[in-house]
């Protein structure tokens, strides 16, 4: 099944399960159907579940927190992680703070799914990935899936949680293909993965960056270098147990994020590790994120833009002390093409 | 849940009793809030207690009101739980919001107040949401949310007015325009300062009213309210009244400067209060006044009697 099918599976089995999750959009009774993410849902579920909403981000937002405290389960989609910054009050001001405020007498089971546009010269605003932004804010919580199985795992862990969450997508994954269960299931927000063994230096990977981070890991095999990838899977709350029983094992780390380094959650990663494990390192540990600026759109300066393998590849050898940095890999990811 | 409509004489009685107990209330607070034990800033309703009285005197008890910060007024009108909101005020644990919210978030689910924010036009939105689920959910349920003027400023205002029009929800938008955004006169902000002509542009009722009449505010809530119950959407209900006192705090502000002292008392000669004179006898005034005095000794009392929360976070959280 493709990540975009997974999604979609999610949802559709989400409000056969629930009658108290809807979707609500801008866009999302378009034909395109978000990517196909939402294919077929209008025509099961009616305009009454899969509310189409003006370009008024802020309110539908507010919308879905007013919902969410009369028992909902509002699904917010956006086509653009972007887009979500013109909801930041009720997000962060209102969805995040209402459990707390009011001495927890009330939930906000809010999900809003906001999509990444990484590829074909989408530009410097919508690209974007906000990883750490809404890693910050107590009373959120935040998901990025890496694979088609998380996917469908983390979207309805997502529904069924009472708080609010955000699920960053990376469109970038959409065709990627695997097998997911076809029955409803859930992977549980908050613990990360570990998606390979290995004994000398551990990646910890957020997103995209996974499947990068296992291709570095092959190629670094070849040079003898164990490495342990780990998929953090939640930013928001951070799995600090599992990375940290990893470095305790490598005493080495890098961090491979697809967002800005400052402030960000590969700094937090790092810095979880050097309060609670500083004596179990044998080296400094390595970022692997974006340059500082934002995502340009010509091919020929996009490419400078985003890491890959190649640098989690350099970096993870770095952090090893060892020469075996030839021969490297790059990135094979197929590319988004077109139209938005 | 029926409200069953009072007789008329009865009616008036009610509203003005209302109108006392919130500004009795906020007297009582502005009298002791320099002893220190109420650590939260306080936005006094005082002038504006036709509004939410005259509006929540049409609603079920399972209809629901959003108010905004100044929320005192629309707490206790819609029947909060005086002594659960004095203890909130004190930071106690039984407190409405458990010592979590203060003044600014006052709550009482089981009255339909709903949360209420601190940050202008917040809870606009909230109201549509209510108002959507209503929907969804085959209820008669009715929605009202109270701003000030300074709301309809902001974008989400306008973002929720087409909403709500757009799905025609049982929905009543009520602004009370007392002409100041803190101490900035709407003429400063404005350009087009007539509030209820923005439901024009979305097809639906919107009126102006005298704010501190509080049968006008009852007989043109009504209307709105039915309009809602009925499933034909929202109306916009611009009420004209004054606050009396400073934005946020207990005093009178006039030597700032952005207002006279003689545009305040003439606001206070026609305030709400004053206006709802004859809605009730002196002997009834002088029996419920005492009786409203008895209920406020008894909050406070339960307020500083109880205890302050013990633990920021749940033992074993995470810090």
């Amino acid at each position: 099944m493709k990540f975009r099918e997974a999604v979609r599976d999610a949802t559709i089995q989400a409000m056969d399960n629930d009658p108290t999750v809807f979707l609500i959009g801008v866009g999302i009774i378009d034909p395109r159907a978000v990517w196909g993410t939402l294919s077929g849902a209008l025509e099961k579920f009616g305009a009454d579940r899969v509310v189409e909403g003006p370009l008024s981000e802020n309110a539908l937002t507010g919308i879905c927190v007013g919902a969410a405290t009369f028992g909902m389960r509002p699904v917010l989609v956006h086509h653009r992680i972007d887009f979500v910054m013109l909801t930041m009050d009720q997000l962060v001001n209102h969805a995040a703070k209402w459990p707390a405020m009011f001495g927890r007498q009330q939930t906000v089971p809010l999900v809003v799914r906001a999509v990444v546009g990484r590829g074909w010269g989408n530009g410097p605003q919508h690209t974007q990935s906000h990883h750490a932004v809404f890693s910050h804010i107590p009373g959120l919580k935040a998901v990025v899936p890496s694979n088609p199985r998380d996917a469908k795992g983390l979207l309805i862990a997502a529904i069924e949680d009472d708080e609010p969450v955000i699920y960053i997508e990376h469109r970038w994954l959409h065709e990627d293909n695997a097998e997911v269960p076809a029955e409803y299931f859930s992977t549980p927000i908050g613990r990360a993965a570990v998606v390979r063994h290995g004994r000398d230096v551990t990646v910890v990977a957020v997103g995209p960056m996974v499947s990068e981070s296992l291709k570095a890991a092959q190629a670094l095999e070849q040079a003898g270098l164990s490495a342990e990838v780990i998929d953090v899977r939640t930013l928001r709350p951070l799995d600090s147990e599992t990375i940290l029983a990893s470095v305790g094992k490598t005493g080495r780390l890098v961090v491979a994020d697809s967002d800005w380094s400052p402030c960000g959650i590969a700094g937090e990663v790092i810095a979880r590790v050097a309060e609670t494990a500083f004596d179990a390192l044998k080296a400094r540990p390595v970022r692997v994120t974006w340059p500082d600026t934002p995502v340009p759109s010509s091919e020929t300066i996009e490419a400078q833009f985003y890491p890959g393998a190649r640098e989690i590849q350099v970096a993870a050898t770095r952090v090893c002390e060892s020469r075996a940095d030839k021969g490297v890999v790059s990135s094979t990811v197929k590319h988004f093409e077109g139209p938005f | 849940m029926r409200k069953a409509t009072p007789a008329r004489s009865d009616l008036k009685r009610e509203l003005y009793g209302q109108m006392l107990r919130i500004r009795r209330v906020e007297e009582r607070i502005k009298a002791v809030y320099h002893l220190r034990e109420m650590r939260s800033p306080p936005h006094l309703y005082m002038g504006h207690e036709a509004v939410a009285v005259g509006v929540c005197a049409t609603l079920r008890s399972d209809d629901v009101v959003f108010p905004y910060y100044r929320s005192h007024g629309w707490y206790l009108a819609k029947g909060g739980d005086l002594k659960a909101m004095l203890a909130e005020l004190h930071g106690r644990e039984t407190g409405c919001s458990r010592g979590w919210g203060g003044s600014m978030h006052l709550i009482d689910l089981r009255a339909g107040v709903m949360g209420t924010s601190a940050i202008v036009a917040g809870t606009i939105s909230h109201a549509a949401g209510a108002a959507l689920t209503f929907r969804m959910r085959r209820q008669d349920r009715v929605a009202v949310v109270s701003f000030g003027d300074g709301a309809i400023e902001e974008g989400v205002f306008h973002e929720t007015l087409n909403f709500a029009a757009l799905r025609k929800l049982p929905l009543v938008f009520v602004c009370e325009n007392n002409l100041y955004a803190t101490n900035t006169h709407i003429r400063d902000r404005q350009a087009q300062p007539e509030i209820y002509r923005h439901a024009e542009r979305f097809g639906f009722p919107g009126l102006r009213a005298d704010g501190n009449d509080v049968l006008a505010v009852y007989q043109h809530a009504r209307t709105a309210v039915a309009r809602a119950r009925r499933g034909e959407g929202p109306s916009l209900l611009e009420f004209q009244t004054y606050r009396i006192l400073e934005h946020c705090g207990i005093n009178e502000d006039h030597e700032l400067g952005y207002r006279t002292l003689a545009e305040v008392r003439r606001w206070q000669a026609k305030g709400p209060l004053q206006k709802g004179k004859r809605l009730a006898s002196e002997a009834e005034v002088r029996r419920m006044t005492a009786e409203i005095d008895a209920q406020i000794d008894a909050a406070f009392e339960y307020a500083r009697s109880s205890p302050f929360p013990a633990a920021l976070l749940a033992e074993g959280a995470a810090r």
